[in-house]
Parts: structure tokens; sequence; C-alpha cells
């Protein structure tokens, strides 16, 4: 069989470096990955192709990359299943990280953002002689989130980094809920006031991407959401993110759904002299997302079954 | 020119060297590690299974793990060497989880144990099966917190030799292609095995034996160099591994018949006798014609799905994404692959080589723990035992080295044979044919079962493809993370690599551990109780001996 890899390339060594595509038709075989057909693409066409790969088993994290627009490992992607019947693949370098070269992007504020979570564990002391003793059931769930193999495609495809570089990021903070959740470390108070700042815990929008496009099952906006509850429990519930929280569910009670325009000032306080800082500091996020046409619409109405939407929110009260 | 300059530079970022890192740096050195690879990225992630240690506080022996380790190793492992190792395992797996290992527990919250190859006691520790990745994170978390200087995505290309002491490596940027002189009053090489020399292997595209071949060219002696472990099960098609611990775990081996044909080459220890007896078990089978498609078959199913998804799950993914197989569904066809080699520069049990101020750990080095055959989850416990020792060792040696004046002339070697690659003529070769040759050479003549004809074969065939070599062309000329330059220099240190492996083949004249000779069956204690070192000399390798180091153990025949 016959595969058209339409791969984004950049030279910045080129006159005028300018990321363009390059179509590249080779044979593979029905089992290949995508990086079986890259490797090849490297070895038989064009050896100037960079891209990184190692353990061909989607454990070193090295070859993660925008296949059909989706952020992937490479080696853990068959090409049938992205060809979806055509003969044409699209392959292009992770985003929201600067590209070096074709495939390969600076990782440098992946792992910088990583640094910033402390992330080594500070345990209680004095140590015990022997192992700390802990559930079994608390170190299997911590094992899905220490799975994470720190390739970046969820930061790849994060619509807040997209917009807002200086948020954590997923991979970041599902790094923090390893420490968080882990029964040894003794920092979650520190932990959990850090992450609530301004770039933690409370600017993930839950828009699900992170945890479809992660090859290793760790969830992030899970891990996310439990680093939440937790900071709330923490006390940690009078900051703006958490306010946020509260805004976001009284919004979408007033109207059924979420606008947009009112949670800035809702969640600062339009009157609060604090909030003069961060609500500067949207300012330029706005003007992005108009640039984006990701603006919400100015005039806000309720949608048509607003009053189904009130009810199950009583509901949820009643219960509580 | 920048000046680098540290007390202690580690050359690898896999577990020996990060373990390495902090040791040193707990020892006051300044120190840095320098990798061709971000530290996570290290082949140390893939280690599945686990890591041996004898706890004693639980009441486990730790002479118990030292008799298998050296039944294990076929009675070629040094016994003192051996002897530190486990002894240290305990103290070592408490300091592991102390820094932050989610290793799996008991029902008490105790570290949990699976049973592994070789043993009769379950002390292997581990987390799920992501043991290799989930030590790596946390070593790396303590590298983190230490501050410690890496060189990140800087390939080494060469030792820096001043007066007969290392002082020192040169180093290609690869995002810059600059060439660097970083100096080091000590070195330590823990730059991991040399798998990739074999086609297939277990092991990643990275894993190309660099330390091995420089520390070589240096005048440090390799030794054992012919013990190349075969894996039993590594997956059909592209030889990826499926752990020991689903043997550990209880999975059988079939055969056509449906046979578990274990019994038939060891009845007491079946499926989990040592790996060089079971590679060659089922590689006797698939050439008897009792295989599948050039496979045996390793059946899980009664395991349980849920066990397979909570302690195998990792292979249970690849197996699904590469044969389309639910191990709680189906068995999956695995042979034998490259996974390993004992063999390495030669050191004693802290980590020094036979040059001064060079150092070396982990699978660059032999100790040696592993004789002719390493136990499955004993070579994370010799990365991290020996890392902290050579680190340790390292930095008391730094601290009274002193200075040396180093010249800067010392990079243009290598910077001329840069050159040289690249303004070769392009032909029709290129580094890739020439690895995969090298690959299926060494798979075909130097593998499970070996003869002198083969090997003879192979090492012929491995001069003619070092000619070849030297005539080859790097075919693109960018400075910034030229990859083709990169492979290129790599298979100039492969080629050496599986020179030194075909040469120590064929200097051993019986069979032991993994180097098994179908035209000398058998083992000769009388004459070979000794490990083979080669040099590198004017007229190409030459062989030395050393007598094997035995304290409590005398060789017994080996059966399991
Ligand atoms: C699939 C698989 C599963 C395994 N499972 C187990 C197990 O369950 N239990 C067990 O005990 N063992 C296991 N092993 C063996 C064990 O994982 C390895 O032997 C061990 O991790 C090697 O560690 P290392 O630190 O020596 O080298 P590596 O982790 O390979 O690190 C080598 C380092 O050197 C660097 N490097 C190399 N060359 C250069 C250069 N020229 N310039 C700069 N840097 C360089 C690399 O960047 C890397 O950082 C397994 C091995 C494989 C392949
Ligand atoms: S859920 Fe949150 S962290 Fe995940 S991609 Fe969306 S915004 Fe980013
Ligand atoms: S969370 Fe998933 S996608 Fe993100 S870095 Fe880790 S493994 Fe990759
Ligand atoms: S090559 Fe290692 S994750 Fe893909």
């Amino acid at each position: 069989m016959q595969v058209t890899l339409a791969i984004k390339r950049f030279n910045p060594e080129s006159d005028k470096p300018q990321p363009h595509y390059e179509e590249f038709t080779v044979d593979v075989e029905e089992h290949f990955t995508v990086l079986d057909s890259l490797i090849k693409v490297r070895e038989e066409v064009d050896e100037s192709l960079a891209l990184r790969c190692s353990c061909r088993a989607s454990i070193c994290g090295s070859c993660a990359m925008r296949v059909e627009g989706h952020a992937t490992l490479a080696c853990k992607t068959k090409l049938i299943s992205v060809m979806d019947g055509q003969s044409k693949v699209r392959i292009e370098p992770m985003t929201n990280q600067p590209v070096i070269k074709d495939l390969v992007v600076d990782m440098k504020p992946f792992w910088d953002k990583i640094r910033d979570v402390e992330p080594w564990l500070q345990p209680q002391e004095p140590e015990p002689e022997d192992e700390y003793i802990a559930p079994n059931e608390a170190m299997i769930h911590l094992t899905g989130v220490m799975g994470c193999i720190m390739c970046g495609a969820c930061v790849s495809d994060c619509t807040v980094l997209e917009v807002d570089p200086n948020f954590l990021g997923p991979a970041a903070l599902a790094k923090a809920y390893r420490f968080v959740g882990d029964p040894r470390d003794d920092a979650d108070k520190h932990r959990l006031k850090e992450l609530s700042k301004y770039t933690g815990i409370w600017d993930c929008t839950r828009c699900y991407e992170c945890v479809e496009v992660c090859p290793k099952g760790v969830a992030p906006m899970d891990r996310i959401m439990a680093l939440r509850d937790r900071a709330i429990a923490a006390g940690f519930d009078g900051n703006y993110g958490a306010r946020h929280t509260e805004a976001f569910s009284d919004l979408v009670e007033h109207s059924g759904w979420l606008d947009e325009l009112r949670m800035i000032p809702k969640t600062f306080g339009m009157f609060n002299p604090l909030s003069l800082g961060p609500l500067l500091g949207m300012i330029p996020i706005g003007l992005r997302a108009l640039r984006r046409r990701k603006l919400p619409p100015i005039r806000h109405k309720s949608i048509p079954g607003v009053k189904n939407v009130r009810r199950i929110f009583k509901k949820v009260e009643a219960r509580k | 020119m920048a000046v680098y300059e540290h007390d202690v530079l580690v050359v690898g970022a896999g577990l020996a060297g990060m373990r390495a890192t902090i040791a040193a740096d707990a020892g006051g050195a300044n120190v840095a590690m320098i990798t061709k690879v971000h530290p996570v990225r290290s082949h140390s992630n893939a280690a599945q299974g686990g890591i041996n240690a004898a706890l004693t506080s639980r009441g486990d022996d730790w002479d118990d793990h030292a008799l298998a380790t050296v039944k294990g190793s076929d009675y070629l492992g040094d016994q003192d060497a051996i002897e530190v190792m486990c002894s240290e395992a305990g103290d070592t797996l408490i300091e592991l989880e102390h820094m932050g290992v989610i290793f799996n527990r008991d029902e008490e919250g105790h570290l949990g144990t699976r049973r592994f190859g070789g043993q009769e006691v379950a002390r292997t520790f581990f987390v799920a099966d992501i043991t290799g990745q989930a030590l790596l994170q946390v070593l790396y978390e303590q590298i983190v917190k230490s501050q410690a200087r890496i060189y990140e995505e800087w390939f080494v290309t060469s030792l820096v030799m001043v007066d007969g002491q290392c002082r020192g490596v040169v180093a290609l940027e690869l995002m810059t292609g600059q060439l660097h002189l970083i100096k080091s009053k000590a070195v330590i090489l823990a730059t991991g095995g040399s798998g990739r020399v074999y086609e297939p292997s277990t092991n990643g595209l990275i894993v190309t034996g660099e330390g091995m071949a420089m520390a070589y060219r240096a005048g440090a002696a390799l030794m054992d160099m012919e013990m190349v472990q075969y894996h039993p099960t590594t997956l059909k098609g592209n030889g990826i591994l499926m752990t020991e611990a689903a043997r550990g775990e209880g999975a059988y081996l079939l055969n056509s018949e449906g046979d578990r044909f274990m019994e038939k080459y060891a009845p007491n220890m079946m499926e989990l006798a040592s790996r060089d007896v079971v590679s060659r078990a089922v590689q006797t089978e698939i050439n008897e014609g009792r295989g599948v498609d050039g496979c045996v078959l390793l059946d899980l199913r009664h395991l349980g799905r849920e066990l397979i998804e909570t302690k195998l799950s990792y292979i249970n993914e690849v197996a699904l994404d590469f044969v389309n197989v639910n191990l709680a569904d189906q068995p999956v066809p695995i042979r034998p692959g490259c996974h390993y080699i004992m063999g390495g520069i030669k050191t004693d049990v802290n980590g020094a080589t036979t040059i001064p101020g060079l150092y070396a750990a982990g699978e660059c080095a032999n100790v040696s723990v592993h004789g002719g055959n390493r136990l499955g989850a004993n070579s994370l416990l010799d990365t991290i035992v020996f890392g902290r020792r050579s680190g340790h060792t390292a930095a008391t040696y730094a601290a009274e080295a002193g200075e040396k004046a180093i010249s800067e002339s010392v990079i243009n070697a290598d910077r001329d044979f840069i050159k040289l690659l690249m303004s070769r003529e392009p032909g029709n070769d290129s580094w890739a044919k020439i690895r995969r040759d090298m690959g299926d050479t060494m798979n075909e003549h130097v593998a499970v079962f070996r003869n002198e004809d083969g090997m003879q074969t192979a090492v012929k065939a491995i001069l003619q493809l070092k000619e070849r070599f030297a005539q080859l062309a790097v075919r693109d000329n960018s400075q910034v993370f030229n990859t083709s330059l990169l492979f290129t220099m790599e298979l100039g240190f492969m080629l050496d690599v599986a020179e030194t492996i075909c040469v120590s083949a064929l200097a051993r004249k019986e069979s032991r551990g993994a180097h098994y000779r179908t035209d000398i069956p058998e083992r000769d204690d009388e004459n070979w109780m000794r490990h083979i070192l080669v040099h590198a000399s004017p007229e190409g390798p030459s062989i030395d001996y050393l007598p094997v180091v035995i304290t409590r153990w005398q060789p017994q025949a080996r059966s399991y």
C-alpha cells in the first residue's frame, strides 16, 4: 500500500525560514505506524527530515507530534487508523511550543513549568527506617499519573495555552497532583496555595482536549479537577479561581449557558482595586481571542430551556 | 570558545547517570550531566518488570539473592562485586522509596513483591509494569531539586586524555551544531547498553553503545563482550519486550502443540528459569518445528483481566497496539530477541576503569555482577548501586586530582572528522543500510546459538562494513539538529562495539551463560573460569584474560 505524508517542514537555516508542507509518497505495510513511515522517509528519501524518536513503544515520550490535526505519539498511531480511506496523512509538529526544525519542538517551556510545581517529594520528617506505609490503592491510583511520559501532547493541544502561554498547563498540573495525591507528601497546603494562583488550576476551561489526546490515559483535566476539590477543602476558596467556579455555576443557573463576558468581573469583583491587575492582564488575551474570532457575543441571551437548567440546579442544591 | 569546567562530568542521564550525579553532588563536587536526549527519554524508561532486593528487615537473606545471581551468571560473575550489590540492595531500595518511587504495596501497605526468573524467592519490587519509567521520573525529580547542570541534547564524541588521565569530553551540541570542550577532573560514563548493534532489539533506537566504544578507543579494557542477552519473550514483528513479569505473575509458554514445553528444559523452575535457558528452549522449539509462524506463544489468559489491567497494563497496551491481541483473551506470539549486554567497560566495585579519572556505571560498565547471564531485575539494581558508588568515588578523586592544562586543539580531530563526513560525495550507501546490515549480521551469527563458522563470517562482515563506513557521506549539511550526522557518528561507534563482541565470542572456546556454541556445547570450568578482556591496538582488538573472583561459591552443574 502507498501513503502520501504531507509533512510540515521548517528549516531555520534557510535564507527565508518559512514553514511549508512537503509531500512524500512511500510504500508501507498494513501494520505500519506513523513513526515507521517517517523513519522510512528519513532513511530512504530525505535524511534531513528532523524528528525525535527512540523506543517505538510509547514509553520514552520522544515522538509526540500532530497527526491529522491532533497531537499524538507517532509510534502509537497506526497509519490506517488515521487514513480514513484517503491516501494522504498530514503531519505537523506540536503546537504551543516553538518549532526548532521540522517536527522537533523546543520543550524548554514545558520543562520550566514542570520545575515550577516543585516536582519532588517533600515528606514529613523524620523518615521512617523502612519504607513508608501506604495503602496499595493510593499507589495504584498514582501509577495512573506516574504513567505520564512527559511527551507534551496535552500541552500541544491545550486550548488555554493557545491564548495564555503563562498557564501551567495539563502536564505540570498532573505532575503536581502526583505529589498532592501522594500520602507520603507533606506539603499539600503550600502546593495547593501556589497552584491556586493565577496560571494554576483555576485557569483550565475544562475543554477536555488533554484527556482526549493523552496517549497514556493520564487524564490531566481530571487531576486538575481533583486538585480544585482539594484546594477548596483546604480553604483556598477566597481566591478568584474558586470564585470563578462559583461564578460559573451562578451564571449558568441564570441563563442556561455561560456568559463569558460577565465571568471576569464576577470572578474578580468589579470594584475590587486588587482585581485591576488581573483585569488588565486579561486584555491581551481578549484581543487575541478576538483575532481568532473566539470572543463571546456581547449581548448574552438566555437559552430556551433555561427553566429546566434552573430546575436541575435546585435539585442539586436540595441534595447538598 | 566558551569554557565549560567541572569536577565531575557524568555522561548519560539514565538511572546510572542520574544516581551518580546525585551522589557526586552530595559529595560536594561541582557536577554536571551531559546527555544526547532529555534525561527522561533515556532507555531506562523502558524497564518494565522490577528491581531486585533482599529486604533483611523482613527476613529475606541477601546471601540467597547473591547465590541466585552467581548461578544465574553461570559462575562468570565476580563474587566480591555480587556480594556488594546484593548486600546494599535493601538500603538502595528503601532509599528509592524515600525519594518518592510509588512502588506497589501489599495488603498492609508494605512494599509488594513479584517473582522473577532464576530465583525461588519473590524479591522483585515493582511499579506495575512501568518500573523503569517510574524510577527514572523520580530520579529526575531529585536532579531538578539538586539544580545540577544538565547539557541536554549534547552528543559526546570523544574522551579527552591528558597524560594518560581522562580530563573531560568533546561534545556536539545538537541544537547548534557546535563542538565544545568540556573539561572535568573526573568523567563517569553511564551511556547504557548497545542493543541496537543487533536488529531487531528490545532497545530504543538511541541505545548505540558509544560509551563502550569511546572508552575502548581511549585505551580502557572492555570485558566479557561476548555475553549478549537474548530475552525469551519479545513481540513478533518489531521485537518490543513482553516483560518477564508476565511469567513472574504466572504466564505460560506454549508451543504449537499447546504444551508447556519448559517442562523438558527446566522441570523445577519452568518458565522462570534463567533467561539464557528459556531463550534457548524457545529457540529450540521454533527450530525443531514446534513454533507458530517463527514464534511460540505467551499465554496470560488464566491470570484474569483484573490482574492484567492493574499489574501488566503496559504490555497489554503494546500487544493491543502492535499485534492486536488482548492478553486476557488470546495468547501473544513471542520469540527471543537481543535485549541486554552483560559485557562492558571493566570497572572495580567503585566504578573505576583501567584509566585514571574515568569511571563507568550501569549497562555500559561491567563490574562484573551479571557474568554470563543477567537475572531479570538485577540491572536496575546494578545501575543504582554502582551509579551511587561511582558518583561518590569520582567526587573524592576529583577533590584531589589537581589542575592540568588542556589545549583547545583537542577538539580538532572530531571537528575534522565531521568536516570530512560532510564533504564526501554521497554515493548509494547510507548509514541506515550499513546499520541494518550490521544488525542482521549480528542477529544471524552471534545470537542464541553460535558456532565458529558463523562467528568468523560475522567478523569478516563487520570489517567489510567498516570499510563501507570509511567511504560514507553525510547527506545533510545543516547545523541545527542534524540527525543524519548524529546517526552516522553513532554508527562508527557501533561498528567498534560489534567487532569487540565478535572477537570476544570467537575467543571463548566453551559454552557458558548466553554464549552457547553448538560446536562446543559444554561449559569448561577448568580452562574458562576467566573473563575475556579486549583492548584497542593498532592491529585491531587484542585479547587478554582475567580470572573470575570466587569468594564462597564454587562452580556447580547448573540446572533449573
Ligand atoms: C525493554 C527493556 C526492559 C527492561 N526491563 C528491566 C527490568 O524490569 N529490570 C531490570 O533490572 N532491568 C531491565 N532492563 C535493563 C535496564 O533497563 C537497563 O540495563 C538500564 O536501565 C540501563 O540504564 P543506564 O542508566 O545504564 O542507561 P540508559 O538508561 O540507557 O541511559 C543511557 C544514557 O546515556 C546517554 N548517552 C548515551 N550515549 C551518549 C553520548 N554519546 N553522548 C551523550 N549522552 C549519551 C543517553 O542519552 C542516556 O541518557 C530492561 C531493558 C529493556 C531494554
Ligand atoms: S481541560 Fe484544561 S488543561 Fe486540559 S486542555 Fe483543556 S484547558 Fe487545557
Ligand atoms: S499527561 Fe499525557 S499527553 Fe500530557 S505529557 Fe503526560 S503522557 Fe503526554
Ligand atoms: S518513540 Fe518513544 S514514545 Fe514514540
